[in-house]
């Protein structure tokens, strides 16, 4: 079986103009969204209290609204998850020291009517804290892609490299734009799945440089475009089966992992669908405009690395 | 011919998945409901309690599965969680405050196969349910009570050295001195320079001699306020009952608690954030102990025990308490002979030169108060504490004490270190704040487990059926090697001792499946592509093998640099999640390269073949 049969070369790099005008037009409005309507921080970057509880039948909202202002947690936000027996209730960082507390006094006031209120969890986060964690995550995003570009030039090309890191930044803005247009929550797991973004978009532009550098090599005569188109086209099949391979996976994890990793399975599944389309057209588009020829992949040594050392299998 | 392995590749393959088969091996057993007895201060668990429990549980008509005795602590094996209560509570009873009597759960795994070391996956406290804690050491009060005491030491010794100054004042972090002459200022400085190597001393206008802390002193004082509040923790966490807890130093000035399977987190909070003090008194030798345990206590005393019950009588007067202790070591002195060293800040060493003064050669106990939960509350839900007194020394002052002075007469090295311990946790430094609560309810860390396992086999079975569909005989082969990539992640997660299995971890482990079949998408793609070059079948799969080799080494080497990078800027989910993602890469290069290659040569290689079923 084959998914496509494609017997000549797809011409890919044809639209590659429009791919780059359809991508900056995706960006412009992504750092757009991000700038107008922010991200929806989650508690791990604001901090505050988040307490969900569990209710044998399907809960009154309104009445856990009156109990909670009774106990003086008139500013909470009190809403469903996931089912209609579950609540999740969120209080914004309040000053003092006994915000630890905050989270055992709700506790008390929605079992002051003697209801059976099963505690499933309860978080609570500093504002310190917060403040530090979104540090922490930009910093992690940005020492990802500053070793990653370091690899991929010592690797290949410093073209290449230039290529897929914009590629993983395409992916990784788009991303973010989507959940601040949607205004999703994110939280600590939702920056997880951007970071398997930029590793599965890399892992696929990877293969995909990979197959460009080697034709250079091993096709003499040929542009680079058709070079690039050529490579594209071998790869397609790859490119669109592990795709779909991992959109399976990631749809059960949709359906059945719970509303705890909704929003990390969504993330990572519109990250996937980008980053399947930037390893087509932003990486190869990139290093083309930065005109990546035959020349700068044809050095001294034209040898495949490890061809010196035993094959492994 | 092509495609053969040599014998040596079979052995390897064999043994790699049969290892990772076998440390995976303790994840399908069960756990057992259990009852962990661990010592508590003064108290010893060893294996010769055996007999006796089981004879206290035997007479109490409990049934055990197993008692086994390990890491200084016993393990009592039941059958349910009903007969866990009721044991728990009749064990708590008989052996009383000297050992913590906690509810665990045990994994059950086979004797042959823990003795290999084989032991199930860490979950985390998402996945097991439990409370994390945050907590942060107020460094203000800590190098505020530092400069505080800096401001009375100068004060004693400027006037000890008869050198007269001015003022001794405190200004934020820093003392100013003032002088009323510039030649009393310069032998200040200069006495004072040679006196305090850690700090530093600059002239500022005035006649005013400026000290600060050096940055070695600084890191010093962080250091030693978090230290001292990791002790009073693990102290009081003992308390708790909680059967395997963690505390741990997490940056410079912050605190990790982690105690899987509380569920009262307000009786934790409690707990963690009673008091204990110390405080030294003079022994009582005018009366006669036994008149006083026979009820005829003098108005001027009072009666504590001591470590092993016997009753001291000491004076009601305290000479010192113990928030005046600044540090407390454990050493030996030139003999060898076991010591604790303490340090006393300038008020406290001003007391007890004035208290031991007229005391040479007379006996001082040190009392160890601490306030212990009873598990009772008030009216206002509060818990009840109880406060319990304990003498944990007596010394005979052999001198006139200062701000340093030591105690001897202890019996061993372990002693001397658990004294210095229990001085230490006396007298908190620095106030601690939780600045991060995660607790996560049993119910919620059940259905965790229950819903990414769920997700990993729905995930597995999709990728199945369509390797199947899509690439027949060899998409079974790729098949092979996905299910042998689960039990190997199982495996090295099992193995690995501080890798902890957490919700976004199995996250890791699902987007792994979907992304491990990947290498085999390449390597039967190019088999696919070399077959309609015209290639023969044989020479399709060398090739096939071959060249798509250096792309997947290199789409996995970034994609894990990623999960490093994650690893080691992230914390909490992002690590967990790292870690399986790192472990999974690692484990399908080699079951979808080195395994599916084996299979691949023992099912066609080294034959003439007319097609491939691909």
């Amino acid at each position: 079986m084959r998914l496509l049969k494609i017997n000549s070369t797809v011409k890919f790099m044809r639209l590659r103009v429009p791919a780059l005008v359809f991508s900056t037009i995706l960006i412009i409005a992504s750092l757009g969204s991000l700038a107008v309507n922010q991200l929806n921080w989650g508690l791990d970057f604001t901090g505050g209290t988040l307490i969900e509880v569990g209710y044998p039948d399907a809960a009154n909202l309104d009445e856990i609204r009156r109990e909670l202002d009774a106990a003086s947690f008139g500013d909470a936000i009190v809403q469903n998850f996931g089912s209609s027996q579950d609540v999740l209730i969120r209080l914004a960082p309040r000053e003092g020291v006994k915000s630890a507390e905050v989270g055992d006094q709700v506790m008390l006031a929605l079992r002051a009517t003697g209801k059976n209120v099963d505690m499933r969890r309860i978080e609570f986060v500093g504002p310190n804290v917060g403040e530090e964690l979104t540090e922490q995550g930009g910093l992690a995003m940005l020492t990802a892609l500053i070793c990653i570009l370091i690899y991929v030039a010592m690797r290949f090309e410093w073209r290449f490299a230039l290529g897929s890191v914009s590629a993983l930044a395409h992916d990784v803005i788009i991303t973010l734009g989507l959940f601040s247009f949607l205004q999703l929550e994110f939280d600590l797991t939702i920056l997880a799945a951007v970071l398997a973004v930029i590793g599965y978009s890399l892992n696929d532009t990877i293969v995909v440089s990979d197959r460009i550098r080697e034709n250079f090599r091993k096709i003499r005569k040929a542009e680079s475009e058709e070079i690039i188109n050529i490579s594209l086209t071998q790869t397609l099949n790859r490119t669109i089966i592990t795709s779909v391979t991992t959109i399976l996976v990631l749809l059960a994890l949709f359906f059945v992992g719970g509303a705890l990793i909704h929003g990390f399975s969504t993330a990572l599944l519109f990250g996937v669908v980008i980053g399947t389309y930037s390893s087509i057209y932003i990486s190869s588009s990139v290093a083309l405009l930065l005109g990546i020829s035959k020349e700068d992949l044809i050095p001294e040594v034209i040898e495949k690395e490890g061809e010196d050392l035993d094959p492994m299998i | 011919m092509l495609n053969q392995t040599p014998i040596w590749k079979y052995f390897l393959v064999l043994l790699v998945i049969g290892a990772s088969a076998l440390y995976a091996l303790p994840n399908i057993y069960g756990e057992d409901h259990a009852i962990q007895i661990s010592a508590g201060r003064n108290a010893q668990v060893t294996e010769n309690m055996i007999p006796s429990i089981q004879s206290l549980l035997t007479n109490n008509e409990i049934e055990t599965k197993r008692i086994e005795f390990a890491d200084d602590k016993i393990l009592v094996r039941v059958n349910d969680s009903d007969t866990q209560l009721v044991a728990r509570e009749v064990l708590e009873k008989q052996l009383g405050d000297e050992y913590f009597v906690a509810m665990n759960l045990a994994p059950d795994t086979p004797q042959w196969l823990a003795a290999l070391g084989g032991s199930p996956m860490k979950l985390g406290l998402d996945l097991r349910g439990g409370v994390h804690f945050l907590m942060e050491v107020d460094m203000n009060s800590a190098i505020g009570k530092a400069t505080e005491d800096m401001v009375g030491d100068f004060r004693t010794a400027l006037r000890e050295e008869n050198i007269r100054y001015r003022s001794v004042k405190q200004v934020g972090d820093a003392v100013n001195i003032q002088f009323r002459d510039q030649d009393t200022l310069d032998s200040a400085r200069f006495f004072l320079r040679n006196r305090n190597p850690d700090l530093v001393f600059t002239e500022r206008d005035g006649l005013i001699i400026h000290a600060t802390f050096s940055e070695n002193r600084l890191v010093q004082i962080r250091d030693y306020a978090v230290k001292q509040n990791i002790t009073i923790i693990r102290n009081r966490v003992n308390q708790l009952g909680v059967a395997e807890p963690l505390v741990q130093k997490q940056g410079a000035e912050r605190i990790v608690v982690q105690l899987p399977g509380i569920q009262d987190t307000a009786k934790a909070k409690e707990i963690l954030n009673a008091t204990a003090t110390l405080e030294f008194r003079m022994v009582d030798q005018d009366n006669d102990v036994r008149d006083a345990v026979n009820g005829r206590i003098p108005p001027s005393s009072i009666l504590v025990n001591d470590r092993s019950g016997i009753p001291q009588l000491l004076k009601k007067r305290v000479m010192l308490t113990g928030n005046h202790i600044i540090d407390a070591n454990s050493g030996a002195d030139e003999y060898g002979i076991p010591q604790v060293n303490i340090s006393l800040d300038s008020k406290g060493g001003t007391k007890m030169s004035q208290g031991t003064k007229d005391n040479i050669g007379n006996p001082m106990a040190t009392v160890f108060i601490e306030y212990k939960a009873t598990g009772e509350r008030d009216s206002n839900d509060k818990l009840i504490f109880e406060k319990k007194e304990e003498v944990i020394s007596i010394a005979t002052i052999q001198a006139r004490l200062g701000s340093n002075f030591r105690i001897t007469g202890l019996d061993s090295p372990k002693e001397a270190r658990d004294l210095a311990l229990l001085l230490r946790a006396g007298a908190l430094i620095a106030p601690i704040t939780i600045v991060e609560e995660r607790t996560v309810g049993p119910s919620l860390g059940a259905e965790n487990i229950e819903l990414g396992m769920k997700a990993i086999q729905g995930g597995l079975i999709l990728v199945l059926i369509f390797m199947l569909i899509y690439y027949k005989a060899f998409g079974m082969v790729a098949n092979i090697a996905l299910i042998a990539n689960l039990v190997m992640i199982v495996g090295v997660m099992s193995m690995i001792p501080g890798a902890t299995l957490t919700l976004p971890g199995m996250a890791g482990i699902v987007l792994t499946v979907g992304m491990a079949v990947d290498a085999n998408v390449l390597i039967f793609e190019r088999i696919r592509e070399e077959l309609r070059d015209g290639r023969s079948p044989q020479q399709a799969i060398h090739h096939g093998y071959d060249s798509a080799f250096s792309t997947i080494l290199d789409a996995n080497i970034t994609t894990f640099l990623a999960g490093l990078i994650l690893f080691a800027v992230g914390t909490g989910p992002i690590k967990g999640f790292s870690i399986t993602l790192m472990i999974g890469i690692a484990t399908s290069m080699f079951t979808a390269i080195v395994l599916t290659r084996v299979l691949v040569n023992l099912i066609w290689g080294g034959r003439r073949l007319e097609s491939l079923s691909i």
